[in-house]
Parts: C-alpha cells; sequence; structure tokens
C-alpha cells in the first residue's frame, strides 16, 4: 500500500515539474493510469494503419503512394516507441498485445471509420493527425519520462502526415467538380468523429482530475477541442470547403469559435464495439498476428542456431 | 509471442564525432536483428551512422532510493568549479 508520505512527496516531485523515471517510486494508480493511456495511445497507432494501408496500392501517383507508405510505417514506429515506453512500466509486450487482440484494450474510435475514398486520406491526413498532433504536443511536456521522450520523436515525424494529408485535399478541392464534391465528403464524414478522438466531455471524463494533478495530461479534453476546432475552421476556408457543423460560429467575446454539439450516443457506442468497422479491425490484427506466428518462430529458431554455433567455435 | 524475444536497448551515433546517444528500446531474436529492427525503427529519416544494440538485462542501473549518498557528496565541492576562485579583472582569460 502507499503511504501519504510516499504519495506527498510523490506530489511534491510532480508540483516542481520533476520528470518520473522508471525505477523511482510511483502511486499504483499513476503506474496503472499511465498503462492504460499509452498501451491505448500505442493500439491507435497500430490499428490507425489499416484504414490508410487500404490504400496505398491505389494511391493515384507514385508522388502520393511513397508518401502513404511512409506514414503508414512512421504509424508503426510510433507503436513501437510507445510500447516500449509502456514496458517501462513493468507490463510485457506480450501482455500487451493480447489485451489488443482479445479486445479488451481500448483504441482510438476514429479508426473504427471506414476510408472510403481516395479524399479520405487526406482528410485523416489533415484532421485525423492534426488532432493527434494537438494530443501529442501536449504529452511532449507529461510528467512520465520515457512517454514524453516518445512524444518528441513522435511529433517531429507527425508533421509531415499532416500536411501530405492536407495537400491531397487541396489538390482535390482546386480539382473538378467531382473532385470537390468527394473532398467535401470525406471532410463531412470525417469531422464528427474527429472531435470525438478528444475523448468525452471534461464533466464525463473521471480520469481528468487526477491525471491532471500528476501532470500525465496538461489541458483538458474540451480545451485540445476547443484548440482543434479554432486551428481547423481556417484551414476549411482555405479549401473553400464547409465544415458540416450549422452551430459553428466565430465568438468574439469567448476569441473562439462555438460549434455544436457532438453525438455522443454514436461516440460511445463505437467506443464500446459496436462501430462500422470495429470488428473488422480486430480480425485484421489477430489475422496479422497469426500469420506471422512463423516468422516470430523462425527468428527464434535462427537465433537459437546462431548462438550454438556461437558457443561449439569457442569451445 | 514474443517470450523468447528479449528487449534491446538502442545507441545511436547521428554523425561521426557525435557520441552514441540512447534511442530508445525494442523487440528482437538476437543482436543482428536488434539492428536491422533499431534501422527501421529509429532511423528512417537519417537520424544515424552507427548503431549500438545491448541487451536491456546486461544494463545495471543505480538506485533511484540511493541516489542521495551516490550524487549529493559533489554537491558541496564548488572549488571544483572555476568559478570558484577569485582572480582580479585584469586577468582576462584563464
Ligand atoms: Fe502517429
Ligand atoms: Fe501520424
Amino acid at each position: 500500500m502507499d503511504t501519504q508520505q510516499q504519495l506527498d512527496d510523490f506530489q511534491r516531485r510532480i508540483d516542481n515539474g520533476e520528470k518520473i523515471e522508471p525505477k523511482d517510486w510511483m502511486p499504483e494508480r499513476y503506474r496503472k493510469q499511465l498503462i492504460r493511456i499509452m498501451s491505448q495511445h500505442a493500439h491507435s497507432e497500430i490499428v490507425g494503419m489499416l484504414p490508410e494501408g487500404n490504400w496505398i496500392t491505389r494511391a493515384p501517383s507514385l508522388r502520393r503512394k511513397v508518401a502513404l507508405l511512409a506514414k503508414v510505417q512512421d504509424e508503426a514506429g510510433h507503436g513501437l516507441y510507445l510500447y516500449s515506453a509502456a514496458e517501462t512500466l513493468g507490463i510485457s509486450r506480450d501482455e500487451l498485445v493480447e489485451q489488443l487482440l482479445d479486445g479488451t484494450a481500448k483504441y482510438s474510435s476514429i479508426f473504427n471509420y471506414p476510408t472510403l475514398t481516395w479524399a479520405d486520406m487526406g482528410a485523416v491526413g489533415w484532421l485525423v493527425d492534426g488532432a493527434a498532433i494537438i494530443n501529442q504536443v501536449m504529452l511532449t511536456k507529461t510528467s512520465y519520462g520515457p512517454y514524453a521522450r516518445a512524444m518528441v520523436r513522435i511529433c517531429k515525424e507527425e508533421s509531415f502526415h499532416q500536411r501530405q494529408g492536407y495537400e491531397i485535399m487541396l489538390a482535390l478541392a482546386n480539382g473538378t467538380e467531382a473532385q470537390k464534391q468527394m473532398a467535401q465528403d470525406a471532410l463531412n464524414r470525417f469531422w464528427w468523429p474527429s472531435l470525438m478522438m478528444f475523448g468525452p466531455r471534461d464533466e464525463d471524463s473521471p480520469n481528468t482530475e487526477q491525471s491532471m494533478k500528476w501532470k500525465i495530461k496538461k489541458k483538458t479534453n474540451d480545451e485540445l477541442r476547443q484548440q482543434f476546432v479554432d486551428q481547423t475552421v481556417p484551414q476549411a476556408d482555405i479549401l473553400g470547403l464547409t465544415i458540416p457543423d450549422p452551430d459553428l460560429k466565430w465568438n468574439e467575446e469567448r476569441g473562439h469559435y462555438d460549434f455544436g454539439e457532438i453525438d455522443w450516443e454514436e461516440f460511445w457506442n463505437v467506443v464500446k464495439g459496436n462501430g462500422p468497422c470495429n470488428l473488422k479491425r480486430l480480425e485484421d490484427r489477430n489475422a496479422a498476428w497469426d500469420n506471422g506466428a512463423w516468422v516470430r518462430e523462425a527468428a527464434v529458431a535462427h537465433a537459437e542456431k546462431q548462438a550454438a554455433k556461437r558457443v561449439s567455435k569457442s569451445a | 509471442m514474443n517470450k523468447d524475444w528479449p528487449i534491446w536497448e538502442i545507441f545511436i551515433r547521428s554523425k561521426n564525432g557525435l557520441e552514441h546517444r540512447h534511442a530508445g528500446s525494442l523487440h528482437a531474436a538476437d543482436a543482428e536483428m536488434a539492428i536491422q529492427n533499431a534501422r527501421d525503427v529509429y532511423t528512417r529519416r537519417q537520424e544515424g551512422v552507427s548503431v549500438w544494440v545491448v541487451e536491456s538485462k546486461h544494463i545495471t542501473a543505480s538506485n533511484p532510493e540511493k541516489s542521495g549518498e551516490l550524487f549529493e557528496p559533489a554537491k558541496d565541492k564548488v572549488y571544483r568549479h572555476p568559478t570558484f576562485y577569485d582572480l582580479p579583472d585584469e586577468i582576462k582569460h584563464m
């Protein structure tokens, strides 16, 4: 059991802006909360490869193809940085992977929406990576050292993701009438799910208060969401596309955009596993894992054989 | 599963003349694969010209609870720093 003295000392370190490192004492709840957040984050990077991977072979030009391929590969890297960082908290990679494959772990609900047209590659890069960047920039200052370091690395790589997406949107928005419509349709479908990426409203987010106190997060879900809307509206204007929200308007007094209510029923429904692609995503991850089993086994067999050779040589 | 794939710590030299620095960790079946994976995971944008990999279990770390007795003795040894010594202003570069 964590003693009050330990908890107070820990809080003092946090308040002083100190970073917590893997071998430092930490409250059990801090550890648990971090494992939950970091593993969800890692899983999101991994599952996030699927909706975009869907379009790699059908990219309209070589330029778009190499960009998308590089982006998806980056997301695999992000997943790996985050799994490694989570492992420093005493959970194994096996456990983490298992929790994803058996459906007990969550990942960002945005990836449970289908990518129906090429324009969705634009919308995903622009909006989904855009939203992720806002969250991740905040997390570069998180109190847990390994998480913060992974975030710095990730943020450096993210900005090209958003730019390549926006460039796709720009090309379509300035293209033929059909292309422009395709871009608008992608924005229509991805706008609200992107706002949902920031999670429930502050008053419905039971973990927020504690994670702010421990400086795991420095901003609330609603603050981040507002930041995203404020940043994205002018970008939509430049594209000449319309954000599908009749309540969206600049509020002079607040200095922010007001926006309409999110369909929270849809949000919770997708979180609970009933989104359009939840089943498909898990099936695909499980298939990838199962089909890769022989490779993992072969690698171990090879490593053992090489090690045995070295022993017999030195004997 | 990964049970048989140990964790490796990855150190990368970003260019000649600089030291290898810890970049992160990853799982691999053996050292050779650890280098291959480190290439893909940590140097996709020319971040390195050389990689060291070492199995995490071979690293011995100091205990943070003992960091007081380990590192604090250096605290009151200000005379190890040049600014401890008073010299006349005429002495410019010393
Ligand atoms: Fe990412
Ligand atoms: Fe990304």
